[in-house]
């Protein structure tokens, strides 16, 4: 680990002007940052230290839904009694991520902005145009099990690692972004950016800006929903593939669909061509066949990770059933 | 190093004599200073003025050394010494050799010359007054090299590859009648090829290594399987007479044969600290871990085995291709197992080796006998369906009185009742044959067994006794404890001859200046140094008997001594039981501050004429999901025949630790190495997956329980491995049973499933 200036502050305004230095990061729960730091992967020249801003409450909205500060923990989230009953998609997302000592100390907003697993990207040795940009791909004709099909270019596959966004694309969350003149909110779909031929830009966040809030839409009565997660071990362990799905239930009809999927795709990603397959539709294993055929229809398989394609099929299939069979109150 | 001693409790003395303090399942005697953190491990030393040392690695898997540029790092302040091939001391050439206790793990020193080996080989160590400035030093260092074609691919190289002419002594091929021939005439013919990945063993304490000199000694605060081994290579290499160096390893975070031989980074330790007059720590990182420190490496085996109808064997081949360094000669003996277990009169058993630009492999809890099982067992399996046999008929059918291997009787077979206990426990019973017919809650659950296995192996080995003037004892070996309970077994040994309670006694152990012993390697520290430490303190009592009648102040005084015997912390006259004194008087009024008896036990030749071996049945549960291809390992039990158990607890933890590995060579581990640069891609224990608690299931063990007196005094056989050695098999077996799906390539994961699912 490099030296660093380390600031621990108090409000917003400070942190935002602190994060205007180049090489500033933000530290929140630090279970990602520290781990970059000692991998020298991320060699801040500051840490600015947010976690006495008062943003760990979970609140809700004039507009329904719910409002959750980005230093709200992993783990309070999860087991938030609303959470629970209103969103159990991101509750089992966050529980099937991590272990539980990380999930005490990570939070919403470092979960957002967590990096890539690729171990090129973390050797600190291999070209890697992630981590130096314009040394290219190490992973294209490397090791690249647990690589994306989805979203990738030549310049990078690597996934982004978080279970509990996942679930945030399927809720359509929103990013609540302060520190310039203008607060704005992002879709969380739109938070991330394809690598392209510049991976090493990874999200919308601008100098100056803060990740404050994620804010939650209201679900309408009798939403289904279901976080289904395939990995090589029972716990612990990133995703080979996952699927969160949101379906909006009129009586038997599924009025409205969403369906993210994680470990598969640079980023959180959602299948809208998918999805509109089973706007007003009657649920059918032939029409979910359908549905997870279209939502792979782009996948650009390598030698490793062939077999993701054909599992994050079955995981989509399997994932709305498993939803559509859940009844909520 | 002291172990806290319990008091001693209220019934003791009644206890001592009722209870058999062999096999008694005692809480671990360091069992309080590991989970309070007082365990001292080999980076744990805190020492004045200590220099933290950073290896350099080369970026290249082959070709050799240009330079060092280390101009940068030298002006970083509290960088102290960079060692390089330049200015490293020059070592003295070794005889690298097991016989001798100077085996090397590298059969090459480092910074000798410009070659390199493989991408992690050490080039260099950055020194410094932090380990933060040790790291950014060792950065700063450009290593520049002439890089050559590697070798990196195995059926690229196999043109070049070699084939063993023996192992360890044992001629190869091995030949029994005539394989082809008979293979030919037989009734049923099955052929299989089953591959296993390279695995790393990935304990928790990485090696570690803090030197120290005080004039002309040196110690070595080291994490080893074998302080006396090290003890001797370090003194020889460096040109030292072995009384002047001295290995301390009191903890062992876990070996399984990596830490059973010094690796290069000891003598960079040992070399940096004798520059700078200063103690040197070097830990390994996870990566470096991955690079320089062995691993199993991958094989693949084909197999041919040919059977009656009824299911006798007739024939076996097992062939197997493994890989190895440029440096060692390692062989991963896979085909062992298919030589000594199950009688066949007509075998042929071959290798061919391949070198590649990787490290040099070592030893990994049942080198070749659980890669060697995965295959046999398999297949067994598979012969089973074809013959319509239940999977342990099939096995009982090809048993024999003898072993196979030797055509010997076995010193102490208990295989059956293995098989009979195990299914019973598991409910062998209630499996239906039939594959893909038992499910649970929507998931596909399978049932699958092997046979286990490992030769009993022993060594010579020392240990001292001493009877101490304040009623207790101490047990003194230059064994070591690798987390397995050895503190524990030992005293336990002493305390059933010495007659009082092992809460009386402390081992010390981890220590070369102790009386020597072997490598805690081979599952052979409980036969080996055993023996000896019931011997010394045999001859404690002795001893002291000895003195007894001669100590005219005493009430055994002139009293024959074949008629004293030792009991519950006093000597007895046999025929007047009123007549007994207390170990400690006997002592102070001798002023004596203790008394002792040292012992080196040899093998004695009262295992000749026989073969020597433990066996066992596992068997496991599986639940696949049928659409997924998620496999989960839900129970498993184990039953095994390793002579007598000394501790039933440390017993049992050793065996479900091992059966819990062995769910990690089933479904996880599988080291990854890149295709083009030959580095380690799964460096990390994110990329390198371990079984978690989640993934460990209801895991039962269980053991015979006889003794073996023909194999040493104690009739133990030692149980480090076995329990690794089945599981591979009976979880791939159960897999089948569950899906109708026999995956011959390990690690079973989800991926080789959904094809056939």
């Amino acid at each position: 680990m490099k030296p660093f200036r380390y600031h621990r502050i108090k409000t917003l305004q400070e942190a935002s002007h602190l994060t205007q230095e180049p090489g500033a990061v933000i530290l929140a729960g630090g279970t990602n940052l520290i781990d970059m730091m000692r991998l020298e992967i991320m060699n801040p020249a500051a840490v600015v230290d947010i976690q006495s801003l008062p943003l760990n409450q979970i609140e809700t909205l004039p507009s329904g839904g719910f409002r959750i500060g980005s230093l709200v923990r992993n783990s309070d989230l999860a087991f938030h009694p609303s959470i629970q009953k209103e969103y159990p998609v991101l509750s089992q997302a966050i529980l099937s991520g991590a272990s539980p000592q990380i999930r005490n100390q990570a939070t919403v907003g470092g979960n957002l902005m967590q990096r890539t697993r690729c171990t090129y990207f973390r050797d600190g040795i291999s070209p890697c145009s992630k981590r130096n940009p314009g040394t290219g791909c190490s992973a294209e004709h490397g090791y690249h099990r647990s690589h994306a099909v989805l979203g990738i270019s030549d310049s990078c596959s690597a996934t982004h690692p978080s279970d509990m966004c996942v679930a945030l694309a399927a809720l359509d969350a929103q990013i609540v972004l302060e520190g310039k003149k203008e607060k704005r909110t992002v879709p969380i779909t739109e938070f991330y950016l394809l690598p392209q031929n510049t991976p090493w830009k990874e999200t919308a966040l601008e100098p100056a800006e803060i990740i404050t809030a994620v804010d939650l839409p209201e679900l309408p009565e009798g939403t289904r929903t279901c976080y289904l997660k395939v990995r090589d071990r029972s716990s612990y362990e990133f995703a080979l593939v996952s699927a969160a799905v949101v379906l909006e239930f009129n009586q038997n009809q599924i009025q409205k669909a969403r369906i993210a999927l994680g470990g598969i795709a640079v980023k959180p990603w959602r299948v809208p061509e998918a999805e509109k397959l089973l706007h007003h539709s009657t649920p059918s294993k032939k029409l979910f066949q359908t549905c997870a055929e279209t939502a792979l229809k782009g996948a650009k398989p390598k030698k490793d990770n062939e077999f993701k394609v054909e599992l994050a099929k079955r995981v989509i299939l399997h994932a709305l059933s498993l939803a559509s069979k859940t009844k909520k109150e | 190093m002291t172990l806290k001693i319990n008091e001693p409790k209220a019934k003791e003395s009644t206890m001592a004599k009722a209870v058999q303090w062999i096999g008694a399942p005692l809480d671990r005697a360091d069992g309080e200073l590991k989970t309070t953190g007082k365990a001292r491990y080999a980076a744990d030393f805190p020492l004045e003025r200590m220099v933290y040392g950073v290896p350099i690695v080369s970026p290249a898997a082959s070709g050799s050394l240009i330079k060092l540029e280390v101009e940068a790092a030298e002006k970083l302040p509290g960088v102290l010494f960079i060692l390089t091939h330049e200015n490293a001391k020059k070592i003295f050439p070794i005889q690298n050799d097991f016989g001798t206790a100077t085996k090397l793990a590298e059969g090459r020193f480092p910074l000798q010359d410009k070659k390199i080996y493989y991408a992690g080989q050490y080039v260099g160590l950055a020194a410094a007054e932090t380990l933060e400035i040790a790291q950014e030093a060792a950065r700063l260092i450009k290593v520049i090299c002439k890089e050559e074609r590697s070798a990196l691919d195995s059926e690229e190289e196999l043109p070049y590859s070699y084939f063993p002419d023996n192992n360890w002594g044992t001629p190869l091929p091995v030949i029994r009648g005539n394989f082809e021939k008979a293979f030919s005439n037989t009734e049923v013919q099955l052929k299989a090829v089953y591959t296993t990945p390279v695995e790393h063993h990935n304990p928790m304490e990485p090696h570690a290594c803090t030197a120290v000199w005080d004039g002309d000694n040196l110690i070595l605060y080291e994490s080893t399987q074998w302080v006396v081994g090290a003890r001797n290579v370090v003194a020889d290499a460096l040109g030292l007479p072995r009384e002047k160096v001295r290995i301390i390893s009191h903890f062992v975070g876990g070996g399984f044969g990596c830490k059973g031989f010094v690796w290069p980074h000891t003598l960079l330790a040992a070399m940096t600290a004798m520059h700078l007059k200063r103690p040197v720590k070097v830990v390994l990182s996870r990566s470096q871990m991955a690079a320089g420190v062995g691993h199993r490496p991958a094989t693949h085996q084909e197999l041919s085995i040919g059977s009656s109808k009824q299911g006798k064997l007739t024939a076996i081949k097992h062939h197997t291709i493994t890989q190895t360094s440029f440096l060692d000669d390692f062989l991963e003996a896979a085909g062992g197992p298919t030589q000594s277990i199950y009688s066949c009169p007509n075998l042929l058993v071959s290798y061919q080796v391949v070198r590649l630009n990787h490290g040099t492999p070592t030893f990994m809890r049942a080198p070749g006998e659980c890669t060697g099982l995965f295959a046999l067992e398999s297949l067994l399996d598979e012969l089973s369906y074809t013959l319509n046999l239940d999977p342990i008929e099939l096995r009982l059918n090809n048993l024999s009185d003898k072993s196979p291997e030797e055509e010997l009787p076995w010193s102490n077979s208990h295989i059956k009742e293995c098989y009979e206990l195990g299914s019973k426990i598991f409910g062998w019973k209630e499996r239906n044959p039939k594959p893909k017919t038992m499910k649970r809650k929507g998931f596909l659950v399978g049932l699958g067994m092997a046979t286990a296995m490992f030769p009993g192996v022993r060594s010579p080995g020392a240990a001292k006794v001493k009877i101490l003037s304040d009623g207790t004892a101490e047990v003194l070996s230059a064994t070591q404890d690798l987390g397995t309970g050895t503190y524990t077994t030992m005293k336990q040994i002493a305390a059933e001859v010495l007659r009082i309670s092992p809460h009386r006694i402390v081992s010390k152990l981890g220590d070369s200046s102790y009386p020597p012993a072997p490598v805690s390697g081979g599952s052979m520290t409980s036969a080996s140094v055993g023996p000896a430490v019931k011997s010394a303190a045999e001859k404690a009592i002795e001893a002291l008997i000895h003195i007894s009648i001669k100590d005219s102040s005493s009430c055994l005084y002139h009293l024959p001594l074949e008629k004293i015997h030792a009991a519950d912390g006093k000597l007895v006259y046999q025929d007047d039981p009123s007549k007994t004194e207390i170990f400690e008087e006997i002592l102070k009024r001798n002023n004596l501050s203790h008394i002792e008896g040292e012992s080196f036990v040899k093998p004695d030749n009262s295992a000749e004429g026989y073969t020597v071996q433990s066996h066992g049945a596992q068997f496991a549960e599986v639940e696949v999901h049928p659409l997924l291809g998620q496999i989960r390992v839900t129970r498993m039990v184990g039953v095994f025949d390793v002579g007598r158990i000394l501790n039933q607890k440390t017993a049992r933890s050793q065996a479900i630790g091992g059966m819990i590995m062995g769910i990690g060579m089933a479904l996880h581990e599988k080291t990854v190495y890149d295709p083009r640069t030959g580095r380690v891609v799964t460096d990390n224990l994110c990329d390198y997956l371990i079984p978690v608690m989640a993934d460990s299931p209801a895991v039962e063990a269980d053991f015979i329980d006889k003794p073996d007196p023909r194999f040493n005094s104690l009739g133990v056989r030692g149980l480090g491995e076995i329990g690794i050695t089945g599981v591979a098999a009976a979880t791939a077996n159960a897999v089948y049973h569950a899906t109708g799906i026999r995956i011959r390539d390990l690690p079973i994961t989800p991926d080789k499933l959904l094809k056939w699912l």
